[in-house]
Parts: C-alpha cells; sequence; structure tokens
C-alpha cells in the first residue's frame, strides 16, 4: 500500500525511453518491457478460445446429470469423461469456464466501479464522509472476507445462483479498490492542473470527470485485474464450501464434487485434472497481467529491480 | 505507548466484536421471516431420531428469541450470551453445545495457521531480501519463477496435488485427517509425532503457495529502499556491506511487511479454510465444511464469529508489536 500511495500518474503509453510517440507504438514498447503481460494475455486468451473452440464441438446438454454412464474414463465420445452423476466433463467446463469468469468479471466491476465512486467521494470531499468511508475500508480490510460472505451465502436458501453469487462475492470486492484508488485521488487532488480546473470555474463533478478520471485509469485497469481474480477465488471458496447451487456445473461446483466424492483417492484423475489446470491458468494470466501492468499503474518502480 | 493508543486500538477491536454478533443477529431476520427457527422446524419435520433434541431447541429458542419479545430484548439477549460464550446446542449434534465442538476443531487450526504463516512469512521475507541485491544466488533466482507462479494460485488447489502425488501415489504422507484412526489426541511424543505427520501436507500446502507473496512484497520494499540517505550514510560510515544489508536495509523494510502481514490474515485463514476442507484437518475449517452440509446454522453462525473475532486479535496484538520493532513509532498523538 505504502508503495501505491505517493506516485505520479502518466496519462498515456508515451514512454521516453522508446522514442516512438505513436498510441501503438507505446504499447508495443510497452509490452517489450513487461514482457509478463504478453504471457498473461496470452494464457487469458487460450482460456477464451478453449471456451470458443468447446461451445462449437461440445454438446452441451450432456453437461446434465445422468446424461452419460458415471465415472467413464475419457474417450472418443467423452474426451474429459464423465463424473459420478453421469455429466459429460467436457461439456461441464465448457459451460463452467465461462460462468465462473462471469461471476469473477461481474463482481470485480462492480467492487471496482463502487470503490472508484468512494474513493472518489472520500478523497474530494473529504470530512466526515471520508472518516466513515476510510474507517469501514480500514475495518473490512482486516476481517476474513469469507467469513463474511459465509454469513451473507448461508441467508439465501438453496444456494447460490450465478447472479446471487456475483452479488454476495461483490459485496466485499469495492473495499480494497476502494483503498488503493482514495490514496492516488489524493495525490492527484493536488496536482496544478486540478487547481487551474478550478479557479477556471469547473464544478467539482466536472473536475472529477474531465480532469482526476483520465489519471485514475491506470490504477483502477489494475484493480480490477486484482478485483476480478479475488472475486473469482472468493466465488470458489464458497462453492467448495458447499455454498453454491446445485444445479449450476461453475468450476467450483465440480471442485464441490470432487471433493464430495474423494475423487482424487479414487483415482479418478480425468474428473478433478481439468478444473484444476483451468484455474491455474486463469489465475497465473491474471496474475501475469498483474505484474505486467505494474509499471503502468507504478511508471516510477519502472525495471529498477 | 501511548495508553490512549492503546485504548483506542482495544476499543476497534471490542467494535468488529460487536460489528459481527450484530451483523450475525440482523442479517438472519432481514428477510422478515426467521430462517433459524425455519431450520429448527425443517429438522423436527424430518424426524428420525433428533427430533427430541430439536422440539427441546424450538422451546428455548422461542423462550429466548422468541416473536412475542421485541426486537431489542432479542437482541440485548443475544449480545448478553454472546459476552458469555453462551452459543447455544448444535443443531447437528444435539445435545453437544456449539462452544464444545469450536473449542475442540480451535487448537488444530491455530497451531496450523500460527505455524505455516510464521515459517512462509519468514523464509519469504529472508527470500526477498536477498534477491533484491544484484548479486544474489543464481539458484535462487531461478527458484523466483515456480515460487511467483504457486503465489498466483488458490492453497487448497496446490493442496489437491500435494494430496494426489505426494499421498496418493508415492504414498509417502497421509491422506486424511490430523492423526491415525484409533488414536486419541494426547501429550504423548508418539501421538504429537504422528499429529505433526498428518499436517505436513496440509502446511506445505499453506506455505509453498504463500511464499511468494511476502518474497515479492520485501524485495519490494528494499528495492525501493536502495538510494536513501540512511544508507548512503551507512556506507560513508565504512560500515560492512553485511552490516548495512542486515542491520540497515533489513530492518527498515520489515516493519512495511509486518504491516502487510496484519493486513493478509483475514486471506489466509479464508485460504486455510478450504485446504482443511480438503485434507478433512479436524480444525474450524472442516468444521464449517460439516456445519453447512447439515445446514447446523448455530454451528455456522458461531465459527464464522469466533474466526473474525481470532483474527481480530491477531491483528491486535501485531499493531501493538511494531513499536517494540520500529522505535520510530510512538503512537503519539500528533
Amino acid at each position: 500500500m505504502a508503495t501505491v500511495a505517493e506516485q505520479p500518474t502518466i496519462s498515456t503509453f508515451e514512454t521516453p525511453g522508446t522514442g516512438i510517440g505513436t498510441w501503438t507504438g507505446g504499447v508495443l514498447g510497452y509490452m517489450r518491457r513487461n514482457p509478463e503481460l504478453i504471457f498473461g494475455l496470452a494464457l487469458l486468451m487460450l482460456l477464451l478460445a478453449f471456451i470458443v473452440v468447446g461451445h462449437v464441438t461440445a454438446n452441451l446438454d450432456k453437461a446434465k446429470p445422468l446424461s452419460g454412464r458415471p465415472l467413464l474414463a475419457p474417450s472418443q465420445v467423452n474426451p474429459f469423461g464423465t463424473d459420478k452423476q453421469g455429466r459429460d466433463l467436457y461439456a461441464v467446463m465448457v459451460l463452467g469456464t465461462p460462468q465462473t469468469l462471469e461471476i469473477g468479471v461481474l463482481a470485480g466491476l462492480i467492487g471496482v466501479t463502487v470503490g472508484t465512486i468512494l474513493a472518489l467521494v472520500s478523497a474530494f470531499y473529504g470530512g466526515r464522509a471520508d472518516a466513515v468511508i476510510r474507517g469501514i475500508v480500514d475495518i473490512g480490510l482486516t476481517i476474513p472476507g469469507l467469513m463474511v460472505l459465509v454469513t451473507l451465502a448461508m441467508n439465501v436458501k438453496g444456494g447460490l445462483s450465478i447472479p446471487q453469487m456475483v452479488l454476495v462475492v461483490a459485496a466485499l470486492a469495492w473495499l480494497f479498490p476502494a483503498r488503493v484508488i482514495r490514496a492516488q485521488v489524493l495525490s492527484v487532488r493536488e496536482r496544478s492542473y486540478v487547481d487551474v480546473a478550478r479557479l477556471s470555474g469547473m464544478s467539482g463533478p466536472k473536475i472529477i470527470v474531465r480532469e482526476v478520471m483520465p489519471n485514475l485509469m491506470p490504477y483502477i485497469v489494475a484493480s480490477l485485474v486484482g478485483a476480478i481474480s479475488a472475486a473469482v477465488l472468493a466465488s470458489i471458496g464458497l462453492e467448495v464450501l458447499g455454498l453454491g447451487s446445485f444445479d449450476s456445473v461453475t468450476i467450483g461446483m465440480t471442485l464441490y464434487w470432487v471433493i464430495y466424492y474423494a475423487a482424487i483417492i479414487n483415482s479418478w484423475w480425468w474428473w478433478w485434472l481439468p478444473p484444476i489446470i483451468i484455474i491455474i491458468i486463469l489465475f497465473t494470466g491474471l496474475f501475469l497481467v498483474a505484474v505486467g501492468l505494474d509499471e503502468f499503474a507504478n511508471p516510477r518502480i519502472r525495471r529498477r529491480a | 505507548m501511548r495508553p490512549d493508543y492503546l485504548v483506542k486500538r482495544i476499543g476497534l477491536f471490542l467494535l468488529i466484536i460487536w460489528l459481527a454478533s450484530t451483523v450475525d443477529f440482523f442479517l438472519p431476520r432481514l428477510g422478515g421471516g426467521d430462517p433459524i427457527r425455519a431450520q429448527l422446524a425443517a429438522q423436527a419435520a424430518m424426524g428420525g431420531n433428533s427430533q427430541i433434541g430439536t422440539k427441546d431447541m424450538i422451546a428455548e429458542y422461542d423462550r429466548r428469541f422468541g416473536l412475542d419479545k421485541p426486537l431489542i430484548v432479542q437482541y440485548l439477549t443475544y449480545l448478553n450470551d454472546t459476552a458469555h460464550l453462551e452459543f447455544n446446542f448444535s443443531m447437528a449434534a444435539y445435545p453437544t453445545k456449539v462452544i464444545d465442538i469450536i473449542g475442540r476443531a480451535l487448537p488444530w487450526t491455530i497451531t496450523l495457521l500460527t505455524v505455516t504463516t510464521l515459517l512462509a512469512w519468514t523464509i519469504g521475507t529472508v527470500l526477498g531480501a536477498i534477491l533484491s541485491r544484484p548479486n544474489a544466488p543464481r539458484i535462487l533466482k531461478f527458484i523466483l519463477a515456480p515460487i511467483l507462479t504457486l503465489s498466483a494460485i488458490p492453497f487448497f488447489l496446490l493442496g489437491l496435488l500435494l494430496i494426489y502425488v505426494l499421498g496418493f501415489q508415492l504414498r509417502w504422507f497421509p491422506l486424511a485427517g490430523g492423526f491415525d484412526q484409533g488414536l486419541l489426541p494426547a501429550w504423548d511424543p508418539k501421538i504429537i509425532m504422528n499429529m505433526v505427520y498428518h499436517s505436513i501436507l496440509p502446511a506445505l500446502s499453506i506455505i509453498l503457495a504463500s511464499i511468494g507473496f511476502w518474497t515479492l512484497g520485501m524485495r519490494g520494499v528494499m528495492v525501493s529502499s536502495h538510494g536513501e540517505d540512511y544508507l548512503l550514510f551507512a556506507d560513508a560510515k565504512g560500515l560492512r556491506g553485511r552490516t548495512v544489508f542486515w542491520r540497515y536495509s533489513i530492518r527498515n523494510s520489515l516493519l512495511p511487511q509486518l504491516t502487510a502481514l496484519a493486513l493478509a490474515l483475514g486471506n489466509i485463514v479464508s485460504g486455510a479454510v478450504l485446504v482443511e476442507v480438503i485434507f478433512q484437518y479436524p480444525g474450524m475449517g472442516t468444521l464449517l465444511y460439516q456445519s453447512i452440509r447439515s445446514s447446523d446454522f448455530y454451528m455456522i453462525q458461531r465459527l464464522v464469529f469466533i474466526i473474525i473475532v481470532a483474527i481480530g486479535f491477531a491483528t491486535l496484538v501485531l499493531d501493538l508489536i511494531y513499536p517494540l520493532l520500529d522505535p520510530r513509532i510512538t503512537y503519539a498523538r500528533r
């Protein structure tokens, strides 16, 4: 947190080192300096390709229980085999991966949006609003998030559907973005161009939209990557604990059944290997993107290590 | 340390306890109905040998939290119960009390979490400090990539892989549980060794998956301290490189690492809960999983409460340790 606090902002991708002034040139140069970003995006693309190819090739009806014989090892007919309830695991993965992603992206977007708004209110108007928001964020961040989500989830009857899951996970997803972005607004607020705008009679909200927001974008993008990753992790956690909907076929629910039927010590490897690989690809991809975006959000740390 | 800071910090801890129990009380009642009573009634309707207990529990519940009483009275009863650790019966294991079951699970979790967090934090911090130097050993640079990758995946996923490879395929470690069946936990060297043996895989999944986080954090702090005036001055004084590194660089970078630890405790416990589930480790996480499966409302509510309070307490302790490590912090009023 301390590392983010007092950093300057950049408004474009342009960097002095490359000497290329164009936007695309800046992006290319940036990627060359941060190969993590390319690897990360490639991993995420791989997942998207799997989803697209899967939707073309898989018979998605077979993701329902009893659509085949149970516990078949992978074969021509069932490329990923079937689980104990007779779901075709290829169809389950093809349907479940985008659902899990959807939970993460929607909850992450809600979290970052709410977090940004609160950060702006908190930093720009200060006073009591700032004290209250900062207090809630400081306390909220030290509380084990999953436990709060369990409390929320157990008050929903019959397991969380996907939209309910999004809302429950989003309930805490704004805390971290609010903290990081608030620190950033505080530093942007003191810039002279904000003073100029204020002196020229621009209204508060207009200053926020026209002058502050563009300079916050790097942090908002970086926060979004982190928020998506955290939201996916939280939703999988709730599902593994048995709080998801037993009808849904997300990656987390697949892992719930894997644990429920002890698939690992029964050598049904085809059942647990695909969801694990998908999660590893997803988290590693998001992590590498976050590392790759670090220079974008904190230009001062540029290649020092 | 100023007493007013101490009072304020302990006040914050009490605030967390109060907030947690208040949310626990009001959340189930927000929907209009009373899901706890509904759950009890549903269990009674199912019949079976737990029915007598369930009827007793409904009677007891109505007596204490009946709808004929004003909400504020119910609320105060609830707060009073919480303050006295009067946590009611377990719905799934009547007539055992919730607090007794939690009391048996808690030491397992505390031990596992304390040992793994301390180890991961120490290893990660030292590794990060060494890696921040330009002349870091080559081998360490090679293990950085896998360790960072591990830090990106959830603890329990690594646990699943460890169970399969080290437990199931190689049969080096037990697959599940906290001790061999037939043994009873006791202060006996043989039994303790058995418990340690069972906890190696769960511990390993937490440690391996969190070292990277601390390494990255420490390296970042150390790198950004390069070129600080106090390091320049230490060099100029002619201190040996090793002294500057250990006594100046590392010492000054420890505080941000400790702050990060206080902030990460919540996430660590969230991850460890799931590790316990996949290893059926007899701690709070496994208990939570079983309670969710048997819809043991009281148990879930109080488990969550105890975990939040425990983490709140650990954070409090860490906050009070700061001034011991860093004499600059006196918590004096500005």
